[in-house]
């Protein structure tokens, strides 16, 4: 792996940060006052030693060779992860000022933390290899228990929407959010987190604002039929059933056969409850023409493991996951080092984009968007509502642009990268409208990320 | 099979519930609400797979094409850096890290005068970064171009955009244009006649008094101090007339003004009157020793005075007597005073001895007397020698009037001044005259800035009580000196009479200085045309 290939921008830098004040600390960090004795070496580690309000300086040491996405190591307080000295070191190193040289001499405390890794990965490799599947019986048993109960969270579900459905939902604006709150906890307990974020959803609807007795109708039938799904699953295929499965949060793993190709990042964004960062990663095949989404989950307050790039291409394995209409997947092994993708993915009309989540809703009934590229969209406001349109440059035809996504600051990076001129649009497109992630202007092949 | 309900049916019957409003037999024998939570799947899915796009608005007009040059990969990265870094979040102690805000104001004079074009996407931070600090909107303006103006049109928050930009020379008539000049001038608003005056005045002076004259007569007062102040650009003997009309002006006010530009013009009637009122009350008293100044306030405040913009009434506390001398002094041609008091040259004038307590009131009159007339070498003379021990104290002349005179001088000789004020007097007085001072500071000022700052490191007091001269050292400082800063970035041996940790915080902000230095010359370095990719 060369030097070259790692290398990242600042802004690619600034993705790993695990929050805002981090992000805005990594980037004070990144010049070369505080650090002194930094370097780099062949493999892709970076290390440094950086001043503090000590007397100490912070050893600060990262490993980017890990496929699965950088390791960081710094001997501050911090928990943080990576701490505000990690993002420096790669700032000023992407900054390619000359303050981080390459060089062969590893200092002892870099190389003993890196040698320790490396010795770690192995292990694990071969402990993978030697197979996991201690007592196939007991596995059956505990996967067979665990079905009970969420067949039973499922039995009692239905029983809480035919009674919704009784009283009307009109009384479920009066009854608030402690109702459901109390029934996703149930859900939790009955180990289908699927349905327990679903029922969750739900509460918030009646607060949502005009035309929520509709939407609370749609969302109440698709957990019915969801409740229905696992309840009949000896009934329907195998592939909906896995569907089924992955839409209750029940486990399941990549058992896809992997697919060579060179896997361009799009987009890259975050979203964070309370306990869990989860880390959206869509890319697409270069050759295959799909598009999969990578998935990385990070504790509270710690930053997701993979990070990719927008902008990368990956010479790598992918494997599917299992279920109908699933395109979820997961990394497997990379051939090269990733370099700057030449070109943008092919795009689509606003009315084909529509006409494919319709086509993917067969397979899925559940899904709430597909990954689309519009081609030659111009963004166009409303008159009065405060919305924005992408319409087609060629057509009169438009699509909605999503309510989040009205709020954010992305709409004014898309519309200013426009400036009324027709560009590619990367985002998800389903129900609820379209949700631009990057966007490429007239010309250059160069991503600007939008979220 | 019966019909399917309607999606409103289905929706009916669910807000009202099943036991109130029921649904048609369902002939699969489910319960109501199984049955009609089937059919909305159905419906709902039917729903989403059919949605078609709408139809779209009116298209906004394409912006118009940014010809500038791109920025450099890199200055395009330390952009979204300097702009990722929002001033508000993470109060609190600063540490040795640079202050990323400061630097915007720096980072864009340089990209403006490379003439870069933003990169689009950055106009929204732009736009933000301006609403904020209102200091920063005429250069992040300037950078963020057309876009910005075309982008301020659709929200609202960025209204502020377009505001600046109405002033601009641009719209109004050229002065070929006289007919548009005219309608303009008769039925403009206030702010059109105003910016088109001064448009005007700095293309041909007298073509902008000739308009202003046409109309004078039927102004509002208010409006003919307006138009009256923007005069003072390109003043010259021609406006004389036209001012000394004005002098017997309705308006207070305008007759003040119409004095005070006409003082500045030192070949004007009113200059050869005020000069001669005022010589009759400062002579030289040769009965003593040595030579001295003696002063003779006037006695009375007649009527050609008033009209010469002199205020009869002084402001409560002050005796009218020196109130009127300080007036005529301030409006009377300096080079009155070497002829009327021996032939002296401005710096003896000042050294000599002044009879009664005058001196305070005397010097404090020449002191506006140079400022409003940009006399140097008076300027020179009145601010004396930056390290006589008198200049650091309570002295005739005060801080505000001495950084006032430091403006009448030249760039290098106000930074000369002020290093030699510093070296005599320490940090504590400077803030105000450091203001003045062109950017980046010169060597010598530089120097004596850091020399002053070791020097209150090694008298063992906190960093803070310097915080204010810290912050425009980060800003002004030549990034050159860098070098001279390291003997001072380590922490030194704690004394035992200096402040506890002041050595480690002293540390600390010469860190953060010599950061933020070497930050901006790499920020310079990224911006030139043909530097580091």
């Amino acid at each position: 792996m060369t030097q070259q290939g790692v290398r990242r921008t600042a802004e690619q830098v600034l993705d790993l940060a695990p929050d805002a004040s981090s992000r805005k600390a990594g980037s004070k960090l990144g010049v070369a006052g505080p650090w002194s004795g930094a370097g780099s070496g062949r493999e892709g580690a970076v290390w440094g030693l950086c001043k503090g309000s000590g007397s100490k300086p912070y050893q600060t040491v990262v490993d980017l060779s890990d496929p699965a996405g950088p390791a960081y190591k710094c001997s501050c307080p911090s928990r943080k992860f990576p701490c505000k000295h990690a993002l420096g070191l790669l700032l000023l190193w992407a900054g390619d000022e000359g303050e981080v040289p390459e060089s062969e001499a590893v200092p002892d405390w870099a190389e003993q933390w890196l040698a320790g890794r490396r010795g770690r990965a192995e292990t694990r490799k071969t402990q993978t290899a030697a197979g996991s599947a201690a007592d196939p019986e007991a596995a059956r048993k505990r996967a067979e228990r665990r079905d009970q109960r969420v067949t039973a969270g499922a039995t009692e579900l239905e029983r809480r929407l035919a009674d919704l459905l009784r009283d009307g939902l009109a009384s479920a604006e009066r009854a608030g959010y402690g109702l459901w709150e109390e029934t996703a906890a149930r859900m939790v307990d009955a180990q289908a987190p699927g349905l327990a974020s679903r029922v969750r959803e739900l509460g918030a609807i009646p607060a949502s604002g005009t035309g929520w007795p509709a939407r609370l109708l749609e969302e109440c039938a698709l957990l019915h039929l969801l409740d229905q799904g696992w309840l009949h699953r000896d009934l329907l295929p195998d592939a909906l059933t896995a569907t089924v499965r992955t839409r209750l949060g029940l486990p399941t793993s990549a058992d896809g056969p992997p697919v060579r190709d060179h896997w361009q990042v799009l987009a890259q964004y975050d979203t964070a409850d309370a306990k869990l960062t989860t880390r959206r990663i869509w890319v697409h095949g270069a050759d295959s023409g799909r598009t999969r989404l990578l998935l990385s989950f990070g504790a509270a307050g710690r930053a997701p493991e993979l990070s990719l790039p927008v902008g990368l291409s990956l010479d790598a394995d992918l494997s599917d996951y299992p279920g109908a209409g699933q395109i979820r997947a997961t990394l497997g092994e990379r051939h090269a080092p990733a370099a700057p993708a030449a070109s943008r993915p092919p795009g689509t009309t606003t009315v084909r984009a529509l006409t494919s989540y319709g086509e993917a809703l067969r397979e899925d009934p559940w899904l709430d968007s597909v990954p689309v590229t519009l081609d030659a969209v111009i963004p166009v406001p409303e008159d009065t509502s405060g919305s924005w349109h992408l319409a087609d440059a060629e057509s009169d035809t438009a699509l909605p642009l999503t309510r989040s996504f009205l709020a954010r600051p992305g709409l004014w990076r898309l519309v200013a990268l426009a400036g009324g001129a027709p560009l590619t649009v990367f985002g998800e497109c389903g129900h609820r409208g379209f949700t631009p992630l990057t966007a490429w202007a007239e010309g250059t092949a160069a991503p600007v990320s939008l979220c | 099979m019966t019909t399917a309900p309607t999606w409103d049916g289905l929706l009916t019957t669910a807000l009202l519930g099943t036991d109130r409003r029921a649904l048609p037999a369902d002939p699969a024998g489910r319960e109501a609400p199984a049955a009609l939570l089937d059919a909305a799947a159905v419906a709902a899915v039917q729903r989403r797979a059919g949605l078609r796009p709408g139809r779209a608005g009116t298209r906004p007009e394409p912006a118009p094409a940014d010809t500038r040059p791109t920025l450099p990969p890199a200055a395009a990265h330390r952009l979204t850096l300097l702009l990722a870094d929002r001033p508000g979040g993470g109060g609190g102690r600063r540490g040795s890290t640079p202050d990323l805000t400061e630097l915007l104001p720096q980072w864009l004079a340089v990209a403006n005068a490379h003439g870069y074009a933003a990169p689009p996407q950055s106009v929204p931070a732009l736009l933000d970064a301006a609403r904020a600090r209102t200091d920063l909107r005429p250069a992040a303006l300037e950078f963020a171009g057309a876009r910005a103006l075309w982008l301020a049109r659709l929200n609202p928050d960025w209204r502020f955009a377009q505001r600046s930009a109405s002033g601009n020379a641009s719209a109004l008539p050229g002065t070929e244009d006289e007919e548009g000049v005219r309608r303009l001038w008769r039925e403009g608003l206030f702010a059109e006649r105003v910016a088109l005056l001064t448009a005007l005045r700095a293309r041909t002076p007298a073509d902008a008094r000739e308009l202003l004259a046409e109309t004078w007569t039927q102004e509002r007062a208010e409006d003919r101090l307006m138009f009256l102040d923007s005069l003072r650009a390109g003043l010259s003997a021609d406006d004389e007339p036209f001012l000394e009309q004005a002098l017997g002006d309705r308006s207070r006010n305008v007759r003040a003004t119409a004095a005070e530009l006409l003082s500045t013009l030192p070949c004007s009637a009113l200059a050869a009157r005020m000069a001669q009122r005022a010589a009759t009350c400062v002579a030289l008293d040769h009965t003593g020793s040595t030579a001295a100044i003696v002063v003779e306030a006037p006695a009375a405040c007649d009527p050609e005075m008033e009209r010469d913009g002199v205020t009869a009434r002084p402001p409560a506390g002050r005796g009218e007597r020196s109130w009127w001398l300080g007036q005529l002094v301030e409006a009377a041609p300096l080079e009155t005073w070497p002829d009327r008091l021996g032939g002296r040259t401005p710096e003896q004038i000042v050294a000599l001895p002044v009879t009664d307590d005058w001196q305070g009131e005397l010097h404090a009159a020449w002191c506006r007397a140079a400022v409003r007339q940009r006399d140097a070498r008076w300027a020179r003379a009145l601010l004396g020698s930056p390290s006589a021990p008198e200049a650091g104290g309570p002295g005739a002349v005060s801080l505000a009037d001495r950084a006032k005179l430091l403006a009448a001088l030249e760039a290098d000789e106000r930074a000369a001044w002020v290093a030699g004020f510093i070296a005599g007097h320490g940090l504590s007085e400077a803030f105000q005259l450091l203001g003045v001072c062109a950017l980046p500071w010169t060597a010598p000022l530089g120097r004596a800035v850091v020399d002053a700052l070791d020097i209150a490191r090694e008298a063992g007091s906190y960093p803070w009580s310097f915080s204010g001269v810290m912050g425009l050292a980060e800003r002004c400082l030549d990034p050159a000196e860098t070098a001279r800063l390291d003997s001072l970035l380590a922490v030194p041996d704690e004394r035992e009479d200096a402040s506890p940790g002041a050595g480690g915080y002293w540390a600390e902000a010469f860190q953060r200085l010599a950061t933020t230095l070497r930050l901006r010359a790499a920020m310079v370095r990224e911006l030139a045309p043909d530097g580091p990719a």
